[in-house]
């Protein structure tokens, strides 16, 4: 090894959400704290600057804001009998890179999952028996409560300046708000965006049919807003550019808007860029955390960082891959169902319907990544699970997230993607389209899980990790029933044409289109040490000074977009390291 | 012939003379305003305060971040004149100053040998700070300052203005009465708060260095708000540092809350600060009381003049209401004129149609001082270049304008900025490719110019 630098007292690995937010609420305890981020530094200006982040071709197609799979990817098989393969091609999920992680390229929705999504097995056992539960299903509580959780969503929402209509505030119902939410303790920051003509449109038609359509809350500032860091945000504008791309702005809630320029400012934190941790390193016994070894780029070499306190803040699935890398927790296999790292990866089952309409100008080119109307109607607490044959549920939704050129115009399927039909198409279609979405839960199942690909390497010369995933009857038959409910919506907005996209009987995994990046679990949170990898508060059972941020502690995926519940994680768990942890090291639990 | 020679001779003698007693004759140097104790000692903090309202800070921090090391250049139309290094290093700093000594820096502007020193340092302002001012910056500076034995470039000018004694005989003419008077009497409302502010604004603030005009010898045209042209604008590094005092300018039409928020956090409802100024606030205005703030607010406020200014620039262009201007930018005719254009297409995705941006984090153009200078430097410079706002205690954000300069030409910056300078009821002159030229060619020469974004 070449180089052994000074002990700090807290070393956080990734520079993105939890990374910043770790690192903000730890400085506060006046704590040593370097955070090791591999990719670049990124800030609004220069990096995210109009009107250079404005190219669809660099940013949305090229994946400029992405990791590069040659730096870091996984390899993926569908089932157990399968060879894996390596994800050589960005599709399905993004992973983000650099500084501000994958906050920098989301479109900013941020969601509560409902009270019964946190102990869904003990739900389900409740209300049909544990019998409703397939027998490859392995679904888990979380071991942490909405009602605990709820001060960390807020404080992570105001600090995100998240805009959007409270529907129950201390159990008080407010017209407009989603009716089927968890009571929150107060309302959001900021009011909702402004609506477009398509989340109109679909909201007008929920409501003639008797359902509940409420703006959906995302952090695309509507106003100017301060947060407690004193941070700030600026209007949306709505260019339409915020998935895949860095807010040119400072609309979008974000480390780089949200956290960083006030946690640089603390004398007792320090970060470095172009430093990709390679494992960490474990004290004899394996009970303890000595710290991490990284890459550090500039200087060539590999360095040991000595730490009391390690935190995984990395993307879900590197932070399962470094805790696979670093013996943290027995890994998971699927023959026995034991061990607990690499456990319960789930994804997201999504669909939807698209509309055409001749006589409708819908001005795509007005958008904002969370501009829409949403219902619950079909939530997970909404559902008979053992009338319809599914565990699940979905959000279903319609807004213009953006109008770009070359991803963004919807053609009816038959169209062809190049020539002179295709410009026809455009010609006649651009400006005439919208879709109603389905943003489904996706349940955890035994043969689903992440391990050490036993052939493939990095450039690091480590394993590659393996993701095992594939769809399952259960999330299909979710997503049908789906189906069935929004198409009857759309029918009754009357357009000129209309095509269903939802995963049928039989679909298997397709890496290649992009799906959702919401990967989720492999080191799932929980009560019992046996099904999980971290205790509720986010620390390993087995190694305790180390804590595992992020998504990858969801045991099976809620039906929302993960950020909500990623933030209020790691609110909760910097509270117990703060409060708890700090003064007298040890098992919290 | 020959009395002609004589007289020669009598008037060479004569300046000779002069010289020498300029040179040799021993300065007179300004007594204390108050007699303290030898044994008084400043309060915990005092000095270190009086530093901060001094901003000795800003102009006397080494090149290394070391503070008060010295040796960063200021900009003079005579040359650059190097900062000294301000701590108590015996041989390259001030370490073997005596109280008289330091005194007659602040005061007089002579050094411990005797020595003129250029105005750059503000000691015209300076001599308006009350003796316990003093003794707590002496305290600070040699009790409470880290010594550093940095070693600061000689200021050398060029030739006459290199001859020392020349600013001594400049100081006969620029200086006025040392000390302060209270300038309210009680039976004016808020008169302690407001002479406060008035101490504030005038002496350690040395807010006038900047903001009040100089006549032909480069001496401030007033140091109280006796003086009718105190703090009604003046130049700092090529930009119109703001009239402060005309109906329409920006503490006469901000309330005191945001006035004070601006110097608190350098970003209010309407504006951000931007050029020289944003040093003040990062590294002295940021830091100082609630109540000083306010005072200073309070103030500013009081010194109004009842009339506009007039506009002395030449009206070229003719000045678009807010209405009009927001229904030019919204029918988004293609025929447009340039300038408008322009601005959609760079400028209204944060400062928006109506000019009126976001509060605290996009400023306001309409009535904005940088926008509508007399001399359009600093509008034309942040088109170029961008701007940072410094990041503060209660406002970290470092929020950051990305220039423009890299694909607008001198031409196109000159129609936006004529365009801005005459849109929502502005009415400035209007901006020429040349200036426009001559602005770009002025930044990549200054030593702190970065010439066009790389990105």
């Amino acid at each position: 090894m070449a180089r052994q630098d000074p002990k700090k007292d807290v070393v956080i690995v990734g520079l993105g959400w939890t990374g910043s937010i770790l690192g903000m609420e730890l400085s506060k305890e006046g704590v040593e704290i370097l955070a090791l981020e591999r990719g670049e530094d990124r800030k609004t200006v220069p990096d995210f600057a109009y009107p250079n982040m404005i190219d669809e071709l660099k940013y949305g197609i090229r994946y400029g804001t992405m990791q590069k799979p040659k730096n870091s990817t996984v390899t993926i098989r569908r089932t157990l009998d399968e060879t894996a393969l390596p994800y050589r091609h960005l599709g399905s999920f993004l992973p983000g890179d650099g500084v501000g992680g994958a906050g920098v390229h989301w479109n900013g929705h941020t969601w509560r999952p409902m009270e019964n999504e946190f102990r869904l097995r003990s739900y389900v056992e409740e209300n049909w028996g544990a019998e409703i539960i397939p027998e490859d299903m392995q679904i888990q509580d979380w071991g942490v409560t909405y009602e605990e959780l709820e001060p960390h969503f807020d404080r992570f929402e105001w600090m995100a300046g998240i805009s959007g209509q409270a529907g129950n505030v201390n159990g008080e119902m407010i017209e407009g708000g989603n009716p089927f939410e968890a009571p929150r303790s107060r309302g959001y920051p900021l009011p909702p965006l402004q609506q477009t003509a398509d989340a109109e449109m679909f909201a007008e038609a929920a409501r003639a049919m008797g359902l509940h359509p409420f703006p959906r809350p995302g952090a695309n500032a509507s106003e100017a807003y301060r947060n407690e860091y004193g941070m700030q945000l600026g209007p949306c504008n709505f260019c339409g550019f915020c998935e895949r791309y860095g807010c040119i702005n400072y609309s979008k809630g974000s480390p780089q808007t949200c956290v960083l320029d006030a946690l640089k400012r603390k004398p007792n934190f320090q970060y470095k860029t172009n430093s990709e941790v390679l494992r960490v390193t474990l004290a004899d016994d394996g009970k303890t955390a000595t710290g991490v070894i990284y890459w550090d780029e500039e200087a060539g070499e590999e360095v040991f960082q000595p730490a009391d306190i390690v935190i995984l803040g990395a993307y879900s699935l590197h932070n399962v891959h470094l805790m696979l890398l670093s013996g943290i927790g027995q890994p998971y296999d699927p023959a026995t169902g034991e061990g607990v790292t690499g456990r319960n990866y789930a994804y997201q089952m999504n669909g939807g319907t698209s509309m055409f309409f001749k006589d409708v100008d819908f001005n795509p080119f007005i958008g904002s990544g969370t501009v829409g109307m949403s219902i619950d109607d079909y939530a997970i607490n909404q559902i008979d699970f053992g009338a319809e044959g599914f565990i699940g549920g979905s959000y279903i939704t319609a807004g213009r997230a953006n109008g770009q050129p070359i991803r963004g115009i919807a053609l009816p399927s038959g169209t062809p993607g190049w020539g002179a039909e295709w410009k026809q198409g455009i010609g006649e279609w651009y400006g005439h389209s919208m879709s109603i979405g389905s943003h489904g839960s996706n349940m955890s199942y035994r043969d689903v899980y992440l391990d050490l690909d036993p052939t493939y390497t990095d450039k690091h010369g480590r394993p590659m990790m393996r993701m095992t995933f594939n769809w399952k009857d259960n999330d299909i038959r979710m997503t049908q029933f789906m189906k069935s409910k929004i198409e009857p919506v759309a029918e009754s907005m009357n357009p000129d044409l209309m095509q269903s996209s939802y995963k049928g009987d039989g679909a298997m995994y397709d890496v290649r289109p992009y799906q959702t990046t919401h990967n989720v679990g492999g080191a799932p949170m929980g009560a019992d040490p046996s099904t999980s990898a971290i205790n509720r508060y986010l620390q390993s059972w087995d190694v305790h000074n180390v804590f595992v941020m992020g998504a990858s502690a969801f045991p099976q995926n809620i039906q929302y977009n993960p950020t909500g519940a990623v933030g209020a994680l790691a609110y909760w768990a910097a509270e117990a390291i703060r409060k708890d942890y700090m003064p007298n090291p040890r098992p919290l639990v | 012939m020959i009395k002609l020679l004589r007289i020669l001779a009598a008037l060479a003698l004569i300046g000779v003379v002069v010289v020498l007693l300029l040179i040799f004759l021993p300065h007179h140097l300004t007594e204390p305003q108050e007699d303290l104790a030898a044994d008084w000692t400043p309060e915990e903090g005092q000095g270190e305060y009086a530093m901060i309202l001094g901003d000795c800070a800003g102009c006397h921090i080494g090149a290394d971040g070391t503070p008060f090391a010295g040796g960063q250049p200021i900009d003079s139309p005579l040359g650059p004149i190097y900062a000294s290094n301000i701590t108590p290093d015996p041989e390259h700093g001030i370490g073997e100053f005596s109280l008289d000594d330091f005194r007659a820096v602040m005061y007089d502007g002579v050094d411990e040998e005797g020595h003129d020193l250029y105005p750059a340092m503000p000691y015209a302002n300076y001599r308006k700070l009350s003796e316990r001012d003093i003794r707590g910056l002496y305290h600070y500076f040699m009790e409470e300052v880290e010594p550093s034995s940095n070693e600061v470039t000689e200021t050398s000018l060029m030739f006459p203005f290199n001859m020392r004694f020349g600013i001594r005989m400049w100081k006969w003419v620029a200086l006025s009465d040392p000390g302060f008077e209270p300038p309210f009497g009680d039976e004016v409302e808020n008169a302690e708060m407001l002479n406060r502010g008035a101490y504030l604004v005038e002496g350690p603030g040395h807010c006038g260095a900047c903001h009040t005009p100089r006549n032909l010898i480069f001496a401030q045209k007033g140091f109280t708000a006796e003086d009718s042209e105190f703090l009604t604008g003046g130049v700092i590094d090529g930009w119109t540092a703001p009239d402060l005092r005309q109906e329409g300018t920006q503490p006469q039409d901000w309330d005191q809350v945001e006035m004070a928020r601006f110097l608190a956090t350098g970003r209010n409802a309407h504006a951000g600060v931007s050029g020289e100024m944003e040093l003040v606030v990062q590294y002295s205005t940021q830091y100082w009381t609630e109540n000083d703030l306010l005072a200073t607010a309070a103030y500013l406020d009081e010194i109004g003049h009842d009339v506009a200014r007039e506009s002395d620039a030449e009206d070229d262009v003719p000045s678009l209401s807010e209405e009009e201007t927001v229904t030019l930018l919204g029918d988004a005719d293609p025929e447009m004129a340039l300038g408008p254009r322009l601005y959609l297409d760079n400028c209204n995705a944060c400062h928006f149609s109506d000019g009126r941006g976001a509060a605290n984090v996009f400023p306001q153009l309409a009535g904005n001082a940088t926008v509508t200078a007399p001399v359009p430097r600093g509008l034309v410079q942040t088109i170029l270049e961008g701007a940072e706002l410094p990041s503060t205690e209660a406002y970290p954000y470092k929020l950051r304008m990305p220039g423009f300069g890299w694909r607008l030409s001198d031409e196109e910056v000159a129609e936006l900025a004529t365009f801005v300078r005459n849109a929502w009821g502005n009415d400035a002159g209007a901006v020429t490719a040349a200036d426009v030229a001559g602005i770009r060619s002025a930044i990549e020469d200054s030593p702190e110019g970065h010439g066009e974004a790389a990105d």
